[in-house]
């Protein structure tokens, strides 16, 4: 069993296997209090399924995931959320046929035992959290507008604004600017660096341009395995990620 | 308007609507139906029960059931057992050749009263087993499946699996059950004739008490928090799991309140109709009320009750003269139903009766149109009425 460290997040030997076919491979990863990482990597290096692992959503076949020196493998996904890690998907998952406000509602982290649910009453504090969280993801103006008639990149907000209302100590996101038009996206770098400052965020991402504007530090996935780890620049020019890149 | 009244009513729109329902079975059918024809109407109104739990349980939180029958039958079976001991007492039953126990258990050469049924000779015993009966069968069931994440299709195919087994267990065992004959010959409640046409009227009343009981008791559950989230994980469960909900706690806690609703309503029709059998607890009544449901429109509480009546009264109108075909006309109705008009009868209300309402109401009152617009902060107390 690994010893107690200093990092918020620290992954150690994380394996899983489908069938025999090692989707992440003994992968050591650690995160600092309040670090914005990256993790790129071509399709199928496993980032996702990186994320997945964390948040229990799949099961680890070895290793350990330990945050703030609590292991996290084999908790059930709410008790890994309560402890404080928030979790967004590729795709915006967002209740659609609920409105902004009352999806950012149903994301306070207070009234989620089945009691708690039916007696729990919105009180000034979460109004305010609320018009808070919803002014930090450019919605103030859409608090009650359904989910459904949100714009594609608005979605994606909406969705970052349901995880800011846990208070998440780590907010881990893939792809949060899939689908953005430019503009968006320079808004989106913008509230990331803003909300990474009193917490911890694990990105993934595709569009390079997005990771050079945000990423400190960058970490490169190749076939389950962290093949480089550094800085945009030395990522950019290490011999291995360009060939990877590149298909050689 | 102050917030218990907007939990359990809804909008002015959902108190309105609570209220036509109201009249409607308290003042409309009671002055128009002869005594037959209300008793019946009584009983149609027991398996809206079933129709408004299973618009908590399907239409709101998106778990389809098809073995609510289940819980009906559990409900009419303990209020049964208990109308049962009480109709059989030692000197109505001293031809037998042991007096004092159900006719059917005599019959079955069965000389003792078996232990399950000695509690129900109590009537409260009785009453708080209609209620806790089918909420414990549901909580069994339900942790069994949504712990282990059991659903969608394969829930409901096992849920009817469930209803086979049960009526079947029913059939299967006479002595202790009255087997496929079921529960018959009940007369009394703590010594009230409940044949009498006073007797009907006061239990089709109590009926119409209960429901309207229950519509807001389950309005009140869908307005809290409960509400949002239901319909949340109805559409992206895991969504909510990774908000921090455990999922399968809020699908057993809808389960049972909608198990013990309808083991209401299945009391109720044994006090009306005087009986119980294992036909009423199988598949073909489970999916039935799935179709009454539908109709209503799975979303709503009060279309359950309508889409429960008119289906029943078609049924009944419709099986007098041509007794075969009622089958493919249920058949037919439910695919269109499904195909035409998903939300069912409720949805063309809000499609098509609501505007053309709201256009005339504009038109009478002669004045230029002025774009108020659809009063937004109602709408999600809107949408559950």
């Amino acid at each position: 069993m690994s010893s107690n460290t200093d990092y918020l997040l620290a992954i150690e030997d994380l394996t899983v296997s489908f069938d025999g076919f090692k989707a992440v491979d003994s992968l050591n990863l650690y995160l600092d209090q309040n670090e914005l990482r990256v993790i790129i990597g071509p399709n199928g290096a496993g980032k996702t399924t990186v994320l997945d692992l964390i948040c229990g959503k799949t099961r680890a076949t070895s290793g350990s995931v330990k945050f703030k020196n609590r292991e996290m493998l084999g908790m059930p996904e709410h008790s890994i959320v309560r402890s404080g890690i928030g979790r967004k998907f590729q795709t915006p998952s967002i209740y659609e046929n609920l409105t902004v406000y009352e999806n950012l509602e149903v994301s306070f982290p207070r009234g989620r035992g089945v009691f708690g649910a039916l007696t729990f009453k919105t009180t000034t504090e979460v109004e305010q959290r609320i018009q808070s969280v919803a002014e930090t993801t450019f919605l103030q103006d859409y608090l009650h507008t359904e989910g459904a008639f949100l714009s594609h990149g608005q979605k994606q907000w909406l969705e970052i604004g349901m995880l800011l209302m846990q208070e998440p100590e780590l907010m881990m996101l893939d792809e949060p600017v899939a689908g953005m038009s430019p503009a968006e996206r320079e808004q989106t770098a913008e509230l990331l660096k803003r909300i990474s400052a009193d917490r911890s965020i694990l990105v993934i991402e595709h569009d390079m341009e997005f990771v050079s504007r945000i990423a400190k530090k960058v970490t490169v996935l190749h076939l389950g395995k962290i093949l480089a780890e550094g800085s945009m620049d030395e990522i950019h020019n290490n011999q291995m990620v360009q060939d990877v890149y590149l298909g050689h | 308007m102050n917030t218990l009244q907007k939990r359990l009513f809804g909008s002015k729109e959902g108190l309105l609507g609570t209220l036509f329902l109201a009249l409607i079975l308290v003042v409309v059918l009671p002055l128009t139906l002869d005594i037959f024809r209300l008793n019946l109407m009584g009983k149609y109104l027991t398996y809206a029960f079933v129709a408004v739990g299973l618009v908590l349980l399907w239409g709101n939180a998106g778990v389809l059931s098809l073995g609510q029958g289940v819980f009906f039958g559990l409900g009419g079976y303990c209020m049964a057992m208990f109308l049962k001991l009480e109709a059989s007492d030692p000197i109505t039953t001293k031809i037998q050749s042991t007096p004092g126990i159900p006719d059917f258990m005599d019959w079955n050469q069965i000389t003792a009263l078996p232990a399950f049924w000695v509690p129900f000779k109590s009537f409260p015993f009785a009453t708080l087993a209609i209620l806790i009966v089918p909420a414990v069968i549901a909580y069994v069931v339900g942790a069994a499946m949504f712990k282990r994440r059991v659903g969608g299709v394969y829930f409901a195919v096992i849920t009817q699996a469930i209803a086979l087994i049960v009526s079947l267990g029913i059939d299967g065992n006479q002595g202790l059950t009255g087997g496929r004959n079921g529960i018959t010959d009940l007369r009394t409640l703590l010594g009230w004739d409940i044949r009498t046409t006073f007797g009907q009227y006061t239990l089709y009343f109590t009926s119409v008490a209960l429901l309207l009981g229950v519509i807001m008791l389950s309005r009140w559950v869908l307005s809290s928090k409960m509400g949002r989230i239901l319909n949340a994980m109805s559409e992206k469960e895991d969504r909510v799991r990774f908000s921090g909900y455990d999922v399968s706690d809020f699908k057993i806690f809808i389960f049972c309140l909608a198990a013990m609703i309808s083991g209401i309503g299945g009391a109720m029709f044994v006090l009306q109709v005087g009986f119980i059998s294992p036909s009423l607890v199988g598949i073909v009544p489970s999916i039935e009320m799935v179709i009454f449901a539908a109709v209503g429109g799975k979303r709503s509480l009060l279309g359950a009750v309508y889409g429960t009546l008119l289906v029943n009264t078609g049924k009944s109108l419709f099986s007098e003269t041509f007794p075969q075909l009622w089958l493919y006309a249920m058949g037919g109705l439910f695919i269109l139903v499904v195909v035409l008009m998903p939300n069912g009868l409720a949805g063309l209300w809000d499609d098509y009766a609501k505007p053309w309402l709201h256009g005339a109401k504009k038109r009478l009152m002669e004045r230029p149109p002025v774009d108020v617009g659809e009063t937004k902060s109602n709408a999600p107390l809107a949408k559950i009425i």
